[in-house]
């Protein structure tokens, strides 16, 4: 074994260890702020092991839209919230665990007879490496486009959802009045906003 | 720095330029030790050496800052540290070097560490894609600009790491603002770099500056790109948080944004953080749309009239300083009019920021990108078919 070959080695166990236990971490922080940094951990080890499988483009993109806009994403929402409530003591909390684990285990259970039932025969088409790039556009372009343009009409219906639903009923006519009209922005009072009400 | 060119195609251009790694590797094979060995020897000289550089130009910018606002102002600026105060950067990097770690009461002491370590690292490590020279860059990987693009978009969580651990209202709302600011900018930086991209044909930094050389300064994609440049130009002085765009730590609203709970080391890296920041995008507009490493006259015709081979050792050195020159140059002009914009421009108001953001530089990035892809259609000699 050469030093190439060691390195990589080390790495993928570094980058498994990283993955599994961030993940393990993003189920099991208490603070939900925590969980949302681990998510992030976990997205950068996951692009470190496109890394080593020679896919130096979904690695780049991958941090660039899960982290950078994915994570950030959540983070923001959590963060414009910040609504810190202890989780009230349910009775009978046992049977949603036992459901709770009771999914996971048979999730766990189907994946795995994945894993161990497909037949993970290496390509004999020899790596693309630095060509990757051309070749995922073209795919993206000729045999793949219709699942593209779809992703893309679904991130547009998700676009148009945001703004109306973040849209403000601006005032037309109504002219402002008071001291501070021309610092007031024109817009209408939202309804159901409890504005530094207490928790 | 190394000549670790992984060629996607086996040109000539193999043989220009100095092969620095190959000596160091001959020389010590020469000595008797194994390949893998004087390897291992090689890789971590490179990557210190451009590591300090960009420290040391971090040092010359704070310079650079604090002379040129003097002069904006009529003051004299710093004068006793050093000959012309070249050395108050060093006595401030000292000061916040020694000075006292606070780490505050009810903050959270992990996310608070972690924070500034997260807005660093990737600045840092956007370096590896710069080119100063024909091979004189860490690695010419095949993704380029996009692998800048992506990284530049984690600091963000560092920043709103850093926001929520403080436990401060200031840092929260800096730590938002620089995130949405900064999520905001990516999408029409990331356009205009696309058209570039897309004249040259590659997301690698060296094939870009190799697209735009062999005229001189009219070969530059500044004349093919005035609006990319533009775009480019407001988009990464809003990445870099600078003036205009300094909401995050805008101190009249925020005291210091993300900042405000930082002392010491801590605040050190984020300092260097920024200034670091600041040097990289000027890099990357000089690489983008000012040819790089590219002189104003083209070289080889006048090497050719005087009948010199480029290949000769000293001539080979000659141009390689001449490259790096070159490219610093680029990159201090461009730092410099960073600052000048800064005593002279207003700080804009989030909205304004945000409209700015999206409803003027996004369309007009698109419209750039497809006219690029038209004119690339048109007139594939000019616009690299």
């Amino acid at each position: 074994m050469n030093l190439a070959q060691g390195v990589q080695v080390v790495s993928l166990g570094l980058l498994s260890l990283m993955v599994l236990g961030a993940a393990l971490g993003v189920v099991l922080a208490n603070n939900i702020v925590y969980s949302a940094f681990l998510l992030g951990g976990v997205f950068i080890s996951i692009s470190g092991l496109y890394i080593l499988l020679n896919a130096g483009f979904v690695a780049t993109a991958q941090i660039l839209i899960y982290v950078g806009a994915v994570n950030v994403l959540i983070l923001f929402a959590i963060m414009l919230v910040n609504k810190r409530e202890d989780f009230a003591p349910i009775s009978s909390a046992w049977i949603r665990k036992g459901v709770t684990g009771l999914v996971c285990i048979g999730l766990f259970a189907l994946l795995s007879t994945m894993v161990l039932t497909t037949p993970w025969l290496i390509a004999s088409i020899p790596a693309s490496g630095e060509q990757a790039t051309l070749l995922i556009g073209e795919h993206l372009f000729s045999d793949f486009l219709l699942p593209f343009e779809l992703a893309s009409v679904l991130l547009l219906i998700a676009l148009i959802g945001a703004i109306i639903l973040a849209r403000r009923e601006l005032i037309v006519n109504e002219p402002a009045s008071g001291v501070d009209a021309g610092l007031m922005l024109p817009e209408r009072p939202r309804e159901g906003v409890a504005v530094g009400s207490d928790p | 720095m190394s000549k670790s060119r992984h060629l996607l195609s086996g040109t000539d251009k193999m043989n220009s330029g100095i092969n620095l790694q190959g000596s160091f590797i001959d020389f010590f094979q020469g000595l008797g030790l194994p390949y893998g060995t004087v390897k291992l020897l090689w890789l971590p000289l490179p990557m210190l050496l451009l590591l300090l550089g960009a420290t040391v130009g971090v040092l010359v910018v704070v310079w650079l800052e604090r002379k040129i606002s003097a002069a904006a102002q009529q003051r004299i600026g710093p004068e006793y540290a050093g000959p012309l105060g070249v050395l108050q950067p060093v006595a401030d990097g000292l000061k916040l070097l020694v000075k006292e770690d606070i780490i505050p009461a009810n903050s959270d002491p992990v996310l608070f560490t972690l924070g500034p370590m997260i807005v660093v690292i990737p600045v840092f490590l956007s370096y590896l894609i710069v080119p100063f020279g024909q091979n004189l860059v860490l690695t010419n990987i095949g993704t380029g600009v996009f692998l800048w693009i992506a990284l530049s978009s984690v600091a963000p969580i560092g920043l709103l790491m850093s926001g929520y651990s403080s436990n401060n209202k200031y840092s929260l709302l800096g730590g938002l603002r620089a995130a949405a600011q900064s999520l905001s900018y990516e999408v029409p930086l990331a356009l205009a770099v696309l058209a570039v991209v897309m004249m040259s044909n590659s997301l690698s930094t060296i094939d870009i500056i190799e697209q735009q050389s062999g005229y001189g300064i009219f070969g530059w994609n500044i004349w093919r790109q005035p609006v990319g440049f533009l775009i480019f130009w407001i988009a990464a002085l809003a990445e870099c948080e600078r003036l205009p765009f300094d909401l995050p730590e805008a101190e009249e609203e925020l005291v210091a944004g993300y900042q405000t709970e930082y002392a010491g080391m801590k605040f050190a890296l984020f300092y260097l953080g920024s200034y670091v920041n600041l040097v990289l995008s000027a890099l990357l507009v000089a690489v983008l749309y000012l040819g790089g490493w590219d002189f104003p006259i083209p070289i080889d015709p006048i090497l050719q009239l005087l009948g010199i081979d480029s290949n000769v050792p000293w001539v080979q050195l000659i141009t390689a300083s001449l490259g790096i020159t070159m490219t610093l140059l680029k990159a201090y002009f461009l730092v410099f009019l960073a600052i000048l914009i800064r005593w002279t421009v207003p700080r804009v108001r989030i909205d304004q920021l945000l409209d700015l953001g999206w409803k003027f530089l996004l369309p007009i990035a698109l419209v750039n990108l497809l006219l690029t892809a038209g004119l690339k259609l048109a007139f594939p000699v000019a616009f690299g078919g």
